[in-house]
């Protein structure tokens, strides 16, 4: 293992490489010792704290399996109507007439500035009795999913956006030269490429909007899965061990999606199709000032 | 139509100001938690590269929300942790705070990461020549180089940051999206203007961050 920084370690480099480990070792042992003498001085490592989980099904079937169920409906959902409506704002960001652009634009960097809970609040203020009425059971879930496809639709412009320039010209250009249209170039040449850019993109920033859904939980009520920890905690008094399984949980979903995300890259990269573009989720963050596709709350 | 501004009931611009102070504080907290973490990843020592990789995979996957409210429930109300915070407020302030270095640090982390990539291998191997040791290599040659390169990226993270720190929300700490949703709910006639309100400090807090930060990385742009 060789980096930009540091040769292959020699003898002396390995012993000291030992000298710091250890160092580190005894650091976050310390630190780990402290921890859980201070978790067991409250009684939060006892048994019975943790046993649910493995022995009593009913915690998973009534509270974290229909959690996670209705974070993955709100986010899947949020994807569903984010992405065509991202996909017409990021191509009227391109449009040639400057009103479409300059109007496209400020409603793109308005809610992109927003924060999403704020957007979530405003929705749930919206859907109330006195304005849409909606009904008060699925009110939180509509007003989440409405905060981040306001938001997500406004991030995936850009995407999309940057997925469109990154291609090259001569892409244009030639389909200019076969006497296509502005309409057809579009729609046969560039955005079949684009899309095939920004998949991992996409892929990546459907973890931020899984993440996303916890806040619903928090502040508007929504069954989500962070929010079941309410219900938990209740039920078993365990809420560090609680915060630690649902935590796993979203470790275990999102990490997934990102290694499917990377993989796909990978594959994009490698295979003949498309002009060889490929824009992960960091290069979308260089492109494009402030999309912050992956630092979602 | 806005005269429930004038009515004294409401405090918005302390709330942002509560806004501010928590992104100023979370911000310099987790640049310097970042390049600790960066340091690690980057290091010679396979057990640090191991816990920083393991540190940012993991913290970066788990929601903010979750994250805060780890600190309110697990470390404050359930292990008795507060931070040498005397209040209420106080308390839910430094615990909010941590939540956020914790999580942004991550995000700083792997742009300074990319910006070390973006270094020469010539460069380093030059210092090397000259026997220059691992840290002065780091401290001297990279580092300068690949914070220059970052400042876009970082700007990035800091907007995110200024809008993340509404979590705070979660655990009552009384910053801006919090008083939003006093004032939607007592203002119900009014939600169109309680909204434009919050979206328009918002766009004033992050739009100068995203400019002033764009143009200081256009000056500052190693040209190479």
């Amino acid at each position: 293992m060789t980096s930009v920084l540091y040769d292959a370690p020699g003898p002396r480099a390995k012993a000291r490489n030992w000298i710091y480990s250890g160092i580190f070792v005894v650091l976050f042992g310390l630190v780990l010792w402290w921890a859980l003498s201070l978790m067991s001085e409250k009684g939060q490592l006892d048994a019975d704290k943790w046993s649910p989980f493995v022995t009593d099904s009913r915690v998973w079937t009534t509270y974290l399996i229909p959690g996670l169920m209705e974070t993955l409906k709100a986010g899947a959902l949020a994807m569903v109507i984010a992405l065509p409506l991202g996909a017409v704002l990021g191509i009227g960001r391109l449009s040639d007439h400057a009103w479409v652009r300059a109007a496209v634009g400020a409603w793109v960097e308005f809610f992109r500035a927003i924060p999403v809970l704020m957007l979530m609040l405003f929705s749930n203020a919206l859907y109330a009795p006195q304005l849409m009425d909606v009904p008060s059971d699925t009110r939180p879930f509509w007003a989440v999913v409405t905060g981040l496809v306001l938001y997500n639709s406004a991030v995936i412009a850009e995407i999309v956006r940057a997925g469109v320039l990154s291609l090259p010209r001569g892409q244009t250009d030639a389909a200019k030269a076969i006497g296509m249209r502005k309409g057809q170039t579009m729609t046969y040449v560039l955005i079949p490429q684009a899309v095939t850019a920004m998949l991992p993109a996409l892929v990546s920033q459907l973890v931020v909007i899984l993440k996303d859904t916890a806040l619903g939980g928090a502040l508007l009520g929504f069954a989500e899965l962070l929010a079941t920890y309410r219900q938990i905690s209740a039920n078993y008094s365990n809420a560090i061990a609680t915060l630690v399984v649902i935590a796993l949980i979203y470790i275990v979903v999102n990490f997934v999606l990102t290694t499917f995300a990377s993989q796909l890259e990978g594959r994009l990269r490698k295979s003949k199709k498309g002009t060889g573009a490929v824009l992960g989720a960091e290069e979308i963050d260089d492109a494009v000032p402030g999309a912050n596709t992956a630092a979602g709350a | 139509m806005f005269d429930f501004l004038d009515s004294g009931q409401y405090d918005v611009l302390g709330a942002f100001w509560v806004t501010v102070q928590l992104t100023l504080y979370s911000a310099v907290g987790s640049l310097i938690w970042g390049t600790v973490l960066a340091g690690m990843r980057v290091s010679p020592v396979p057990l640090l590269r191991g816990f920083g990789t393991a540190y940012v995979n993991l913290v970066r996957n788990t929601p903010l929300t979750l994250l805060v409210l780890g600190c309110s429930l697990g470390l404050s109300q359930t292990l008795g942790i507060d931070l040498a915070g005397d209040t209420f407020k106080e308390t839910g302030f430094r615990l909010a705070v941590l939540g956020l270095i914790a999580y942004t640090g991550t995000f700083v982390c792997e742009a300074l990461r990319s910006g070390i990539n973006t270094v020469p291998v010539g460069q380093a191997e030059a210092a090397r020549a000259l026997g220059l040791s691992f840290f002065q290599v780091l401290t001297l040659i990279v580092l300068p180089q690949a914070f220059r390169a970052v400042i876009a990226p970082l700007a990035n993270v800091l907007i995110a940051l200024t809008k993340n720190t509404t979590v705070a929300a979660t655990i009552g700490v009384a910053e801006a999206a919090l008083l939003m949703k006093e004032m939607l709910e007592n203002e119900a006639q009014a939600v169109f203007a309680v909204f434009a309100v919050f979206a328009l400090g918002f766009v004033l807090l992050t739009l100068p961050t995203g400019l002033l930060l764009g143009w200081v990385a256009k000056r500052v742009a190693v040209k190479r």
